[in-house]
């Protein structure tokens, strides 16, 4: 246990927890959408968020893309980047929609069917990759050199750690608007309440349930972008633990809740990089996972629990 | 087919089920014209009678896992952890080689080649297992569905990474001379070597036939309907004076203890173990083995097992996409046939009444 290196740099790691969990919870709305609407977990999430991490990777060799280039060339690949990994997470996300779980969604069939086929697709979808593009670990080029922006208290803050923070939080708040005050919000929230209802009521259901893989697609996109920022490679297997991570973030918030999405996921990098520090770093998804039971344990709804339907019920 | 064999008076379905248990003694021998092809060895490729060992151990963990998922309805996705419990207790108690069983020399003043011997070794294994499996059914048995699906595929990893990073395991280095039933790997062994797989597959065999017999036994008691009430609906099963809790516990116990056997033969027979050889994947290879056999049903699950171990075998070039092809039969397998290729007579019929009380609105 090492606490002279937590404590003497709390502000350090506190801040790359932040940037950390910023990933997860980006990620993990992918889950709480889902959950909320479904009550599915839907376990190829972190499958979708693998897809975003080699399209960033594809279509940045595509470009050319090298070592820290010019802030022109920079910016462009960044903006190409983001919008081909959305894309590409957001496709894949209702395609699993529409293969897997419309069908079994008209069967009526019972939740450990749903759950055996996601775990099943997420495999594949893994293994293919794998085979595709090779089992190891694939490099990109740093496009954005890792910086000492401004210190403040004697905390050092990255432009990495700013970038990803910053635009998790915009991304997030963007969606709460979307689903609290848009039309097509109003349809989720529907339809998360009383699918029933929702549908005598003139929501077509299939619509509203495709928009919220696509919407869960398009963030997991995103954090593939910020993921390939921070990490700077891939892997076929990437999205294993970091779905795993990204889904107690999820529970830890309460799932169903997007704000707590948020929250737990920001809770869980700064518990992460507290616990790598005091320990070896392997030990740090140990934590996660402790977390996790302890949460579920004390707290079987998450810290705010309530579900997206009911939230303003 | 299934309906006829049930028609047949009882001394021919004796005979049936005697003639069939013969067969499977004599696979590793199988040299009748015709089936020759079956063998995996017929061009060069693996060890026969290795490949039918490691296929009687997946049955045997089909088995257990059979009764989380298919009897008690609680899916577990950190199965291997029972697994590596089992096959850790035998390495680490079992092998000269171990830091446990060196301190354990030190600590009692040993002589240098102590270990404690193989057969103390199984109770030892199923002990641990079933504490294993409380400790983990404990705290996590009150989630329903999902929920402890993923709490219990953070289990498996935590146990992996714990023993990977803790020193008395061994570390990533993992365990070697792990004894079979003669001791430690050496040349008096003329049994239970390394070289003949023959000896190991009708041990494992007859371990597997005799776990099935009290499964069965299990199955049919007052505590395997039960689960099977405890799986159709929890809070009906309560009202009825039946306390859940308890039950799941009790399912969780001896599954991890059959799978606990399980990794224990594995360990026996592999001599060397290490912490990778245990990972996550294994343990949805586990449950697409019970779920593309037909949860619940032990025929269906043994079938299951036998051609997930089997089939890659068999066909090596295809070994390559063998979790590929694993996810894929999961997914078509829930999509066409949920109920598994021989379902449960039971599950197929309730599955059947689910499918005709679709809501109108869909």
């Amino acid at each position: 246990m090492n606490f002279d290196e937590l404590f003497g740099h709390l502000g350090q790691h506190t801040v790359d927890g932040l940037a950390k969990g910023s990933i997860y919870a980006l990620v993990a709305l992918g889950y709480t959408l889902v959950y909320g609407v479904l009550r599915l977990i839907n376990f190829a999430h972190a499958e979708v968020f693998m897809v975003g991490t080699f399209t960033v990777v594809g279509v940045w060799s595509l470009l050319g893309a090298t070592d820290s280039p010019p802030l022109g060339t920079m910016l462009l690949l960044l903006t190409v980047g983001l919008l081909a990994a959305a894309a590409a997470s957001g496709l894949t996300a209702v395609v699993v929609e529409r293969v897997a779980y419309r069908r079994l969604r008209r069967m009526n069939a019972p939740p450990l069917i749903f759950l055996i086929t996601a775990i099943g697709l997420s495999l594949v979808m893994s293994e293919a990759f794998g085979l595709w593009q090779g089992r190891l670990v694939v490099g990109m080029p740093t496009i954005l050199e890792r910086e000492v922006l401004f210190t403040v208290a004697g905390t050092d803050i990255t432009n990495t750690q700013l970038i990803t923070v910053v635009a998790a939080l915009v991304m997030m708040a963007g969606l709460d608007v979307f689903i609290n005050r848009t039309r097509y919000g109003r349809g989720v929230r529907a339809v998360a309440q009383n699918p029933d209802t929702a549908a005598l009521m003139g929501v077509n259901k299939d619509r509203v349930i495709a928009l919220i893989f696509l919407l869960g697609g398009l963030l997991a996109g995103a954090a593939a972008l910020l993921y390939a920022l921070r990490y700077g490679n891939t892997r076929f297997n990437v999205g294993f633990i970091l779905g795993l991570k990204a889904f107690t973030a999820a529970v830890l918030g309460g799932i169903g809740n997007i704000r707590g999405a948020l929250l737990g996921g920001l809770l869980l990098g700064v518990v992460e990089v507290y616990a790598a520090t005091l320990t070896k770093s392997s030990w740090e998804d140990v934590a996660a996972f402790v977390v996790l039971v302890v949460v579920l344990l004390f707290r079987p709804t998450g810290l705010l629990g309530e579900s997206l339907g009911r939230a303003r019920a | 087919m299934g309906e006829r064999f049930r028609a047949l008076p009882k001394w021919q379905r004796m005979l049936a089920f005697a003639a069939f248990v013969a067969f499977l003694y004599y696979l590793p021998l199988l040299g009748i014209p015709g089936l020759t092809w079956l063998r995996t060895d017929v061009n060069g490729g693996n060890n026969w009678a290795g490949v039918l060992f490691v296929c009687a151990v997946y049955v045997l963990i089909a088995i257990g896992l059979n009764v989380v998922i298919g009897l008690a309805g609680l899916l577990d996705l950190g199965y291997v952890g029972f697994f590596a419990v089992g096959a850790y207790s035998v390495a680490l108690f079992g092998s000269t080689q171990s830091p446990v069983v060196k301190a354990l020399q030190e600590r009692f003043d040993m002589p240098e080649g102590w270990a404690v011997a193989w057969a103390i070794c199984i109770p030892l294994a199923i002990a641990l297992t079933m504490i294993s499996g409380v400790l983990l059914g404990w705290p996590t048995l009150r989630l329903r569905g999902d929920y402890l699906a993923i709490v219990t595929l953070g289990f498996g990893e935590i146990i992996r990474i714990v023993v990977r990073n803790v020193e008395w395991s061994g570390g990533p280095q993992g365990v070697a001379a792990i004894p079979g039933p003669q001791g430690a790997p050496s040349a008096d062994n003329d049994v239970f070597g390394l070289i003949d797989a023959k000896p190991w597959y009708w041990l494992a065999l007859t371990v597997v036939l005799v776990l099935v017999f009290a499964v069965r036994r299990l199955e049919n008691s007052r505590v395997g309907r039960a689960w099977l009430a405890v799986r159709e609906d929890e809070d009906a099963a309560a009202v009825m004076g039946v306390y859940p809790f308890k039950y799941k516990l009790w399912a969780f116990a001896i599954g991890a203890a059959l799978g606990g056997i399980s990794g224990f033969l594995f360990a026996s027979r592999q001599g060397f173990i290490e912490p990778n050889q245990f990972n996550a994947q294994l343990s949805i290879l586990f449950v697409a083995m019970v779920v593309v056999g037909g949860a619940g049903n032990m025929a269906g699950v043994a079938l299951g097992a036998f051609l997930l171990a089997y089939l890659p075998e068999r066909f090596r070039d295809f070994a390559e996409w063998r979790f590929l092809v694993f996810g894929l039969a999961l997914v078509l397998v829930m999509l066409l046939r949920p109920q598994g290729l021989i379902p449960s007579r039971r599950r197929a019929r309730e599955l059947k009444d689910r499918a005709e009380e679709v809501p109108a609105s869909v």
